[in-house]
Formats: C-alpha cells, structure tokens, sequence
C-alpha cells in the first residue's frame, strides 16, 4: 500500500479529525451532561489517557512500518506527536487550573513533594522541546543527525508518562499494566531490531517486482 | 428448526470489559441526551422512588444544614470495589447484589451474641441524617442518611469486658460481584473501630438515604457511616460485626500499610503519602475547600483521641 500525495493529504485530515474527537467529547460533555457527577476529575483523567494513547502511536510508526512496510505513516507521525504535546498541555492546564487554582507555592510544593507529579511534570518539560523543534525548519537548523538525537527523548517521556500514571493509581493497577506492556512491546522491538539489523523494506521490494 | 449451542467463546474473551463499558456509556449517553428532550427519563426515575419509600423516621439535631448533594451524585459517584474500582461501576453493577433474606451476625465478646434479620434492623425507630462525608482520595458530598445509632444495637448484645474493638465484615457474593473475584483487596472488606468510636452517637448504621431504602450501589441494605474518618471506614452491606480484644488489622491496612491506617480520622495536616488532604472537592463545586479536621465534627469528637500523636496513628 504506498497512497499518492492526494490520497496521503486525505488521510491526514481523517487522522486530525479523528484525533479531535476525545477533546469534542469534553468540551460537548459538559453542556450535555455526559462526564458524570465529577467532570473535573474526569477531565484530568481523560486528557492524560489521551496523551499516552498518542505517545504510543507515535511510537507504534517505526515498528508498524517494519511489519508492514508502510513506510508512508512516518508522515503521519509529526502529527500524532504534537497531539500527545497537545493533549499533553491540557491535562498541565487542568491540574494548574482546576486543581491547584493557579497557586504558585501550592503547585511546586506538589510537584517537589509528591512523586507522581514530580514525575508528570518531567515527562511534560522533555516534551516541550520536541514539540518546538517539530517544524521543517527546526529539523534543518538542527541537521538530521541532532534532531533525531534529541528526538530520542520521546522514549524518556513514554517511560515518565507511563510511571506518572502507576504511581497514581490506588490500588488496580490493571489499566496502567495494559499501558506498561504495549510500551514494552514497543521498546522492545526496538531493542531486537537493533541488535539484528533486517531490511524489511528490501524483502518488500524485492517480492513485489 | 435452529438449534442454539451455547458458544465456544465467551463474550468477555472477544470485547475486553472496559470497552463494553465504554461503548455502553456510549450508548446511554446517546439514549439519556434523546430522553432527556423528550422527558422521558424523570418519569421512570419517579416510578422507581415510590416503591423504595421509607415511610417514618425522624430528623437529627446532629444533622448538618449544609447544601446536600443530589440523588443522582450520590448513586452515580462512589467506591464500593466489590463492584469493580470505577466510581461509575457500583451505579452499573451492583443492582445484582441480592439483599434478602439478609442478617447481620453480632458475636465475639458478647454475654448475648445475636443473629439480626434486616426486618428487624429496619424496625429500629430511624432517624434522618445529613452528614458529610470526605473520601481518602479528596472528594466529598452531603449525603441526608437514614438510620440509627450503632450504639442501640451493641446495648442489646451486651459487650463485655473485653470487648475493646468492634470489626465490620462486608458481604462476599462471587456470582453479583465480579470484583472480589480481583486481588485488589483482600476479600471480605473488613473495617473496624475502637469501642468508643462504635458506641459514640455520631456513628450509625444507614439503612436509607434520600428517604428511600439504600440503593444497592451505596452499600445495601445496611452500612455503617462514621462521618468524620474518611470514607472508606463507612463499610458497606455488612453481614457480621465481631467483638474482639485486639486491634483488628482493616482491609485497607493489609495491602497499603503505609498509606492507610487504623484511624483514618479526617485530618488535612497529615497527608496521604501521595497527595495532599489539606483540601477537598466538594462534588457539584468548582473550587476546592480547605479539608477541615475530623470532618467538621471536632466538637464531638476530638476528646476520643486527646493525648494521641494522630501523625503516627493515622
């Protein structure tokens, strides 16, 4: 499957679309009644989900490309990393906000004392940089090499996320165990990939002519 | 003619429960937003109030006058794990909970140990209630119970005297309740307090709330409410109540030594290991309020634990 330049733009409208929706659904909710007694409490929740369910896809682009062959979908992974930057932002926002009402000396007594925000706000400060040097331009500027080097801090950020959200949880640590695995599996193929350098990409070719 | 076989794989094995959950949220969300244009959904909530009435019962001086949280925040937002650790799945589930024929067993150090039905709990003259009630994780609500004081029912057992701690034994129903069938906490949810928290007026046991018999999702058809320990200490569809000598270890305890103890008294100056209790969310408000010490009722009683360091008994 390679989709031409028009067909590849089209789905990049469906996959920025698509990855509107979980932020439709907070903002339709509240008017419409549908975040339950507590819509604060589900708002923070939410947004944080959404932040570890991009950073995940994003880091599903290199092995689904090495399974797949789809080599198309790294243009698509910009996008879903800025939406895990995004989301990521609100979820800051909401805990700021909603949760410490902007007071300064409340918000980093909690991030120093209380390691799951500690860890959070880690995760939240590596992102920043990616998010900036995300243009073409930056990419330039920086040289391939570099940006690629930095860029590496996402595995960083995935770990921090992923540990911010087990350490947050009381007691069922059933959700965040799902999380922890695909993560694992995602590093890990990494990991086995490196270790054995296969070309999929040439096997693809040469089956297809 | 079709002759249905029941099917290799069980539903469960292809939808994974979150997702069903969620697609059934869904859906309702989508069924409550065409109801509620419609009007549909008051009519049946109505129908279904009528028949759970608690006809008689008394209002309290101990009652706060605080703004009380709705019915629907009350039976659509809570803990009760059995049922699965969503706040939203007591709501979901725990309709499948059989509440008769129930009996509280009342034994240990008693010279009159006793089994009571529920019809006879229900026959103690009842009072109404209003009390706040502040959950370990920071929220909170005004909850109009309706019960009577514990106190009443270990007079008729008659403690003696080494009866220095009452436990509270909630009820195990592996086929209603999915979620004592996960190592979450050690199963039945066992809770306990100090003679004279057991016997203090404060301290009741609910057998209603909003003048209707006590949902299911809230801990039917008896519990206990202590109003100024946190939430968790309040147990839910109690089956047996034990006097013993020793300090029973609570299931809380058990699993997370560290982050909960014995007392859970309310106290905004001493924080849960991973987050503050200086402050709460009142459900239904924007901001937050600054936690107050036991609950609000200081008053009545702080004297219990005078002389205690409550940093080291938490």
């Amino acid at each position: 499957m390679r989709p031409g330049e028009g067909a590849l733009r089209r789905i990049k409208v469906v996959v920025f679309t698509v990855s509107l929706l979980p932020l439709a659904r907070l903002l339709l909710g509240v008017p419409l009644d549908w975040l339950g007694v507590n819509p604060i409490e589900l708002i923070t929740r939410s947004t944080g989900t959404w932040t570890l369910v991009f950073l995940l896809a994003t880091l599903a682009v290199t092995p689904i490309r090495h399974l797949s062959g789809w080599h198309w979908l790294i243009r698509l992974r910009r996008m879903l990393g800025l939406f895990a930057f995004f989301y990521a932002t609100l979820h800051l926002i909401t805990y700021l906000w909603l949760d410490q009402f902007f007071d300064p000396a409340a918000i980093v007594k909690d991030i120093i004392k209380r390691p799951f925000i500690t860890i959070g706000f880690s995760a939240f400060v590596l992102m920043t940089p990616l998010a900036i040097t995300s243009s073409n331009a930056m990419v330039r500027q920086l040289g391939g090499r570099q940006w690629q080097r930095l860029h590496r801090l996402v595995y960083a950020v995935a770990v921090c996320g992923l540990i911010h959200y087990w350490w947050l949880v009381k007691r069922d640590i059933t959700q965040p165990a799902i999380y922890a695995s695909v993560l694992a599996l995602l590093l890990g193929a990494r990991l086995v990939w490196r270790r054995r350098p296969t070309r999929p990409r040439a096997e693809v070719r040469a089956g297809r002519r | 003619m079709l002759i249905r076989k029941p099917a290799d794989i069980a539903p469960s094995e292809i939808t994974n429960a979150s997702l069903y959950r969620d697609r059934r949220m869904f859906l309702k969300h989508l069924a409550a937003g065409a109801a509620g244009m419609s009007g549909l959904t008051t009519l049946d909530a109505g129908a279904q109030q009528a028949a759970d009435k608690i006809e008689q019962f008394t209002r309290s001086a101990l009652s706060t006058k605080e703004k009380q949280n709705s019915l629907k925040e009350v039976t659509t937002y809570n803990n009760f794990y059995e049922f699965g650790t969503d706040k939203t799945d007591p709501a979901e589930f725990a309709h499948k909970l059989r509440t008769r024929p129930w009996t509280i067993a009342v034994e240990g150090e008693v010279a009159k140990p006793r089994t009571f039905a529920i019809e006879e709990l229900l026959k103690f003259p009842l009072e109404e209630r209003v009390y706040r009630l502040r959950c370990v994780e920071g929220w909170s609500m005004v909850i109009p119970w309706i019960g009577f004081e514990l106190n009443k029912l270990v007079k008729l057992v008659e403690p003696t005297g080494n009866a220095k701690f009452v436990e509270f034994v909630s009820a195990v129903q592996p086929d209603t309740m999915h979620g004592v069938h996960m190592p979450v906490l050690p199963w039945p949810y066992f809770e306990g307090l100090r003679m004279d928290e057991a016997m203090h007026p404060l301290t009741i046991l609910a057998v209603g709330l909003y003048g209707q018999i006590l949902p299911k999702q809230n801990g039917a058809p008896v519990r206990l409410m202590v109003p100024w320990k946190y939430g968790f200490k309040s147990s839910k569809s109690i089956v047996k109540i034990r006097f013993v000598e020793q300090q029973p270890k609570i299931s809380w305890e058990r699993v997370a030594p560290h982050e909960y103890g014995f007392y859970s008294n309310v106290n905004p100056n001493v924080d849960h290991p991973r987050w503050s209790q200086a402050t709460e969310r009142r459900i239904g408000e924007f901001a937050k309020r600054k936690t107050l010490m036991f609950n609000g009722y200081g008053e009545h009683v702080a004297s219990m634990y005078a002389g205690m360091d409550l940093k080291k008994f938490f």
